[in-house]
């Protein structure tokens, strides 16, 4: 068996994509919470809910009105967008004039409200979603054993991250949206409709969120509290990327989510630590975060 | 940075808590003459619990209230504290007080830690490190050998208080709890109106200045912070001695998340508040404990409703009504 750094390259290859796997959603969680607190100064605590809604909608179009993975992976996003634009417009907005924290608290019970209603009716225990039969089965790669629908997770996790990159630097809409994070006073002078591109911003990143939880539902169970300790470790993937830069968020998503797979490999006691401890490694020495601008 | 606790009220305040005025000694005096005699109608440990979480609410407000940091990372200390002082009561055989004195040690300990790495960022930041570190507290006692896991520091003995008082004695505890709580309150009241306090205050309002006037901000944070921790320590350990149990419910984000609550419910920046905020969230658990019902979707409700319509707090909202201004309350801002 070939070895490497002393271990079995098959079980350092697997933890090697797990950790791609995982990467991928901290990547496009925390671009979300990037894309929302560049915009809104507002930390989306519901973050880790509006993913677990994706899943969720995707699990219930299935059971109630039979729509397949690929529309939900459509749908289920745009459901949840749509509920996320609806919530900034009737109460976020109402707390961007107050001190930021008020926006963290608010999307706090927000959080809490979702993943306590969900599990009141469906109730604490995961439910399986099967992956899509395009998808299903896997290929060996010689080396190892890729489950195809993990190649898939990990290609358009990829995808969505620098379509989202390319829509914020390289389009219309995206300089509208830069140019109102650094002077929203000004944008709004020169006849842009900033409340709504506010509203949109909330609604596309809740969208990505629901994005996220759709291509987990088939790899984790569908479970009401599979967001809430998944935020937690993505607010830290955020503080030590920094919120200035996208490219920022996605690269530390990626890069967290493999030294977490590489920990389990090495030292597996720690791999639920051992992001929060690169954090607080990165803090003492570059407190703004590896891409970070604002202090 | 922070205007957390910045009322909106414009109305000129007086000169915020360094006078009590008479009234407020009344209403004061009142309240303890009703938690003396309060076992007399209600079950104590109820109400032990009560003080407990109050006592908690008031540490953390000290934070928010009166630093304007955020801290999402409570737990750690109250839940810290609750497993030290349960393993050295049961484990080692120490005397409550010694006990509950560790558990302040330690949390201390734990509040230095965290607050030397999360002061160095301001705002939302701190308030993610805090929780990031406060998770990665919790699963180091999912795994460390002396909390036992998932089943938690169970049966620990109350002993006797001194080596005297015997604490099984649940009349015993309550004077004790309440002896703690009116001692924690005494200890923030003083801090907040301490030269200590008033820089504290300063930095709230306005830190650039406060560098400016030669404070080193980083270094009062960071004191604010570990009183905050050492007292929330407090709480914890005597919750442990009162359910005679250390769990790792006290060290998980929820926790972390209810004391905001109470906070805010009660009002931030009120001495006051945070108790009243805390006698309605227990008493609502308490309420729904029987039922099915999830906490959660409450608690997650009623926070949406103080951050939108509410944001002074129950306390807040009355010291800013004609009838608190009308009986000359310190008005905190």
């Amino acid at each position: 068996m070939t070895m490497i750094f002393g271990i079995p390259i098959q079980a350092f290859l697997g933890q090697l994509l797990i950790g791609l796997i995982n990467g991928s959603f901290y990547a496009l969680l925390s671009l979300g919470l990037a894309v929302i607190f560049g915009l809104l100064r507002v930390i989306n605590f519901a973050h880790g809910a509006q993913y677990m809604l994706g899943a969720f909608v995707a699990l219930l179009l299935l059971q109630y009105f039979g729509i397949n993975y690929w529309l939900a992976l459509f749908l289920a996003p745009l459901i949840i967008g749509l509920l996320g634009a609806l919530i900034e417009r009737s109460m976020l907005s109402r707390l961007y004039k107050l001190d930021h924290l008020y926006g963290l608290l608010f999307t706090f019970g927000l959080a809490l409200t979702i993943e306590g209603t969900f599990r009141y009716l469906y109730g604490a225990a995961g439910q399986p979603y099967s992956v899509p039969t395009a998808l299903a089965g896997g290929t060996n790669l010689g080396f190892m054993f890729l489950p195809i629908y993990r190649g898939w997770v990990v290609v358009i996790s990829l995808i969505a991250c620098i379509g989202t990159w390319l829509l914020i630097e390289k389009t219309k809409l995206g300089s509208y949206l830069r140019a109102a994070t650094e002077n929203a006073v000004l944008v709004q002078a020169f006849g842009v409709n900033v409340p709504l591109l506010l509203t949109f911003t909330y609604g596309f990143g809740a969208a990505l969120a629901a994005f996220a939880g759709v291509l987990a539902a088939p790899i984790y169970q569908v479970s009401p509290l599979m967001g809430s300790n998944l935020i937690i470790v993505v607010f830290a993937v955020v503080v030590v990327g920094g919120m200035g830069s996208i490219m920022g968020a996605i690269i530390t998503g990626y890069m967290l989510g493999i030294a977490e797979g590489l920990t389990k490999v090495f030292y597996p006691e720690a791999s639920n630590i051992v992001i929060f401890v690169i954090m607080a490694i990165v803090l003492l020495i570059r407190p703004a975060g590896l891409f970070g601008r604002d202090a | 940075m922070s205007h957390v606790a910045h009322s909106t009220n414009s109305k000129p305040a007086a000169e915020p808590g360094v006078k009590v005025t008479t009234s407020a000694t009344i209403f004061l005096l009142a309240g303890l003459a009703l938690l003396v005699v309060a076992p007399l109608f209600f079950y104590p440990i109820f109400l032990m619990k009560l003080l407990c979480f109050a006592l908690f609410a008031c540490a953390f407000n000290l934070l928010l209230g009166y630093t304007g940091l955020l801290s999402f990372g409570h737990a750690t200390f109250f839940g810290g504290a609750a497993y030290f002082t349960a393993h050295a009561v049961k484990v080692w055989g120490w005397t409550p007080e010694l006990g509950i004195l560790l558990g302040v040690a330690g949390a201390a300990g734990l509040g230095v830690v965290m607050g030397f790495v999360a002061i160095r960022r301001q705002g939302i930041y701190f308030a993610m490190i805090t929780l990031a570190l406060s998770q990665m507290f919790f699963f180091f006692c999912l795994q460390a050998g002396f909390t036992q896991g998932e089943d938690g520091i169970q049966q620990v003995p109350r002993g006797h208080l001194f080596g005297v008082i015997d604490l099984s004695v649940s009349t015993n505890m309550y004077y004790f709890v309440l002896s703690v709580f009116v001692i924690g309150l005494l200890l923030i009241w003083r801090f907040i109106n301490s030269p200590f306090g008033m820089i504290l205050k300063s930095i709230r309002e306005n830190e650039a200045r406060a560098t400016s006037l030669g404070y080193s901000v980083a270094r009062y944070k960071l004191g604010a912070f570990v009183m905050s921790a050492a007292l929330a320590g407090l709480a914890g350990g005597v919750k442990a001695l009162v359910f005679q149990f250390a769990t790792l419910t006290d060290v998980a984000w929820q926790m972390s998340g209810e004391v905001i609550l109470m906070t805010l419910l009660g009002g931030i920046g009120t001495l006051i508040g945070p108790i009243f905020g805390a006698g309605l969230v227990v008493t609502l658990q308490n309420y729904l404990a029987t039922s099915d019902f999830p906490v959660t979707i409450i608690t997650g409700v009623v926070f949406m409703v103080c951050v939108l319509l509410f944001r002074r707090g129950i306390v807040g909202e009355f010291y800013a009504s004609r009838l608190g201004r009308s009986l000359s309350f310190e008005h905190r801002h």
